[in-house]
């Protein structure tokens, strides 16, 4: 096909309607204006200093230089890291999980489906709060505990600083497991049930169908999956703002909320803009990963 | 429930429904056994997913003394709408679902209107460096929004249009636009050249092809579009704090932290707040599920 056309496409480029450029360029203006030249702005930054009122002054890497003895950013980075692997990881595994069990169609499963997905709809803060309340100390999950007997387990689960982190992580992958199960429905979906047919004549176990025959025609959704995942993990805040402001005492610090709260409550932009800036190289890989697959599709 | 209809035209050939359908009249009793054993995990998972959802629901609806007296954890002992009428006015929660809808009914419209036309040059014309473009815009939208706040606050402040609704808009256009460009423009490539071609031999414009062809064929990608950038916009919060300063110019969403601040252990306010918060999208939801669902796929299958 790219043969075939080549030829006209040579000829329609040259008599490109001047209106057609607007049409991109406006966009294009739109995006530049409110992404493209912050974002350089942002980087210069990062290597300044600025308290937002007087004028930036130049300091070169010392803002990078400063993270390796800010003991908050490293628990704000370990944290991100876990937040990553353990965010990620099970929003991927459970959610790949509820897939497998409502992929078939039958009699209910609509309302299946539709319960888990329910809470992606919920904004972060809103879903936030709803849990705050079941953490209360006297609210349903102590209160579940002390029914079952397990009273000793009852516990300040936001307010203690060895479990607000795990506490806001809970919340996050009730919402996120019903979109990453969306999207491997789709991908199982796409596979071709003829697969399945020819696997179970060569006596496939069930367990080994999965290995060898679902999980390799999956390695496309999954490749989406893990960058959306990770680009989400990295821009989490929201949740974490609404429920601990990354407390107590930096427990549950992610650098989304460390870089928020140095930028706009000690109003230090310049370091801000530098953790901003690690966040970005965090995800740089994947943001790059995911542009080569998106260049390769746009034909 | 709509949630099928993605799919029930290949019901039949997934790859376990296949055998069962057809042996449905001499079904063993084991499938009957594996069938009640699905149904009976399924309905625990949901229940426990909808759980935090009726709890909220619940709270929302009991008197301030019933939960003190009580407990949080406890069964209600009362019902009362106090809680939404105390968010709605007291909370401000009325004016912030104003400022909401003030925010986002454009934002959407706007942002989908400039994407298309984007989409629609970059995929019917063969304009010079249009994979670069179309790339470019496209990273933009994945960069992670911390490397843009401080620079965004400030540039909206050197404008003045910093605390003004109007900056919260421009943001979530410029910032949201590359990826529907990117959708849109997968799904505009599929339409047909020959349609266009039918078209310029009439003697339509592009402005006319846009408008009369390809935006008519694209309505399917616009649907789902329109309610995923629905709620994205409705529920954001970091854009809105970072622009905003004054509470009653606050979205509902960054409202409900306000809400949290000022009514600190009046769960039955906070959960009200929350419901009112979560209903115009659950409503979007329940409303258009097949497009929801069918654009958080579009957006992912790259």
């Amino acid at each position: 096909m790219a043969v075939l056309t080549a030829p006209t496409r040579r000829r329609r480029a040259t008599r490109v309607p001047p209106v057609v450029l607007a049409f991109v360029l406006l966009p294009l203006l739109a995006e530049g204006f409110f992404v493209f030249w912050p974002a350089i702005q942002g980087f210069y930054l990062s290597l300044t200093d600025w308290n937002g009122v007087s004028a930036p002054t130049f300091v070169g890497l010392a803002n990078y230089r400063e993270m390796f003895g800010d003991g908050v950013f490293g628990k704000a980075f370990l944290d991100t890291v876990l937040w990553l692997v353990l965010f990620g990881g099970l929003s991927i595994v459970l959610g790949l999980g509820a897939a497998l069990l409502l992929q078939q169609e039958r009699r209910g499963i609509g309302f299946y489906r539709a319960a888990l997905f329910l809470p992606v709809v919920f904004s972060l803060v809103a879903t936030a709060l709803v849990w705050q309340a079941m953490y209360q100390p006297d609210g349903l999950i102590n209160q579940a505990l002390r029914g079952l007997g397990l009273g000793s387990w009852a516990h300040p689960w936001l307010a203690d600083q060895s479990t607000a982190l795990y506490a806001v992580i809970v919340p996050a992958l009730w919402r996120e497991i019903g979109y990453v199960m969306v999207l491997y429905l789709a991908g199982l979906k796409g596979i071709d049930p003829m697969l399945y047919e020819a696997a179970k004549v060569d006596g496939a176990s069930r367990a080994q169908q999965f290995r060898y025959v679902t999980l390799p025609q999956l390695s496309s959704v999954n490749a989406v999956v893990i960058s959306v995942i990770v680009i989400d993990s990295l821009r989490s805040f929201d949740v974490v703002w609404a429920l601990t402001r990354g407390g107590p005492y930096h427990s549950s610090e992610l650098l989304s909320t460390y870089m928020y709260s140095t930028a706009f409550q000690s109003l230090r932009l310049g370091y801000g803009s530098a953790l901003a800036v690690v966040i970005f190289i965090l995800a740089f890989g994947v943001i790059v990963s995911y542009l080569v697959r998106a260049f390769r599709e746009a034909d | 429930m709509a949630v099928t209809h993605a799919s029930p035209p290949r019901a039949e050939t997934q790859p376990a429904g296949d055998g069962r359908e057809r042996r449905r009249a001499d079904r063993p009793r084991g499938r009957a056994l594996g069938t009640a054993g699905f149904h009976t995990g399924a309905v625990l998972l949901s229940a426990l997913w909808l759980l935090p959802v009726a709890l909220v629901l619940v709270t929302a609806t009991r008197s301030f003394d019933d939960i003190a007296s009580n407990g949080l954890g406890a069964l209600p002992h009362s019902f009362t709408l106090d809680g939404f009428a105390q968010a709605w006015t007291d909370g401000g929660q009325a004016r912030a679902l104003l400022n909401s809808i003030i925010v986002t009914v454009p934002g959407v419209l706007l942002s989908l209107w400039l994407a298309s036309m984007a989409a629609f040059a970059l995929s019917r014309y063969n304009l010079p460096l249009r994979r670069t473009l179309l790339l470019l815009m496209l990273g933009g939208n994945l960069l992670p929004p911390q490397i843009l706040l401080i620079p965004v606050s400030k540039l909206t402040e050197m404008l003045g249009l910093y605390d003004s609704l109007y900056a919260v808009i421009g943001v979530q256009v410029g910032f949201g636009v590359g990826f529907y460009v990117f959708v849109l423009h997968g799904f505009m490539r599929s339409i047909p050249q020959e349609i266009q071609q039918a078209a310029v031999i009439d003697g339509a414009g592009p402005w006319t092809i846009y408008t009369r062809i390809v935006m008519p064929l694209a309505k399917p990608a616009l649907a789902a579009l329109c309610a995923l950038s629905f709620t994205w916009i409705f529920n954001d919060l970091l854009w809105s704090i970072t622009v905003l300063r004054t509470g009653s110019k606050m979205p509902i969403t960054a409202s409900l932290i306000g809400l949290q601040g000022q009514y600190v252990s009046d769960w039955n306010v906070i959960a009200a707040g929350s419901v009112i918060a979560a209903a115009p999208t659950v409503i979007v939801f329940l409303r258009f599920q097949r497009h929801f669902v069918a654009g958080l796929n579009l957006g992912a299958v790259k």
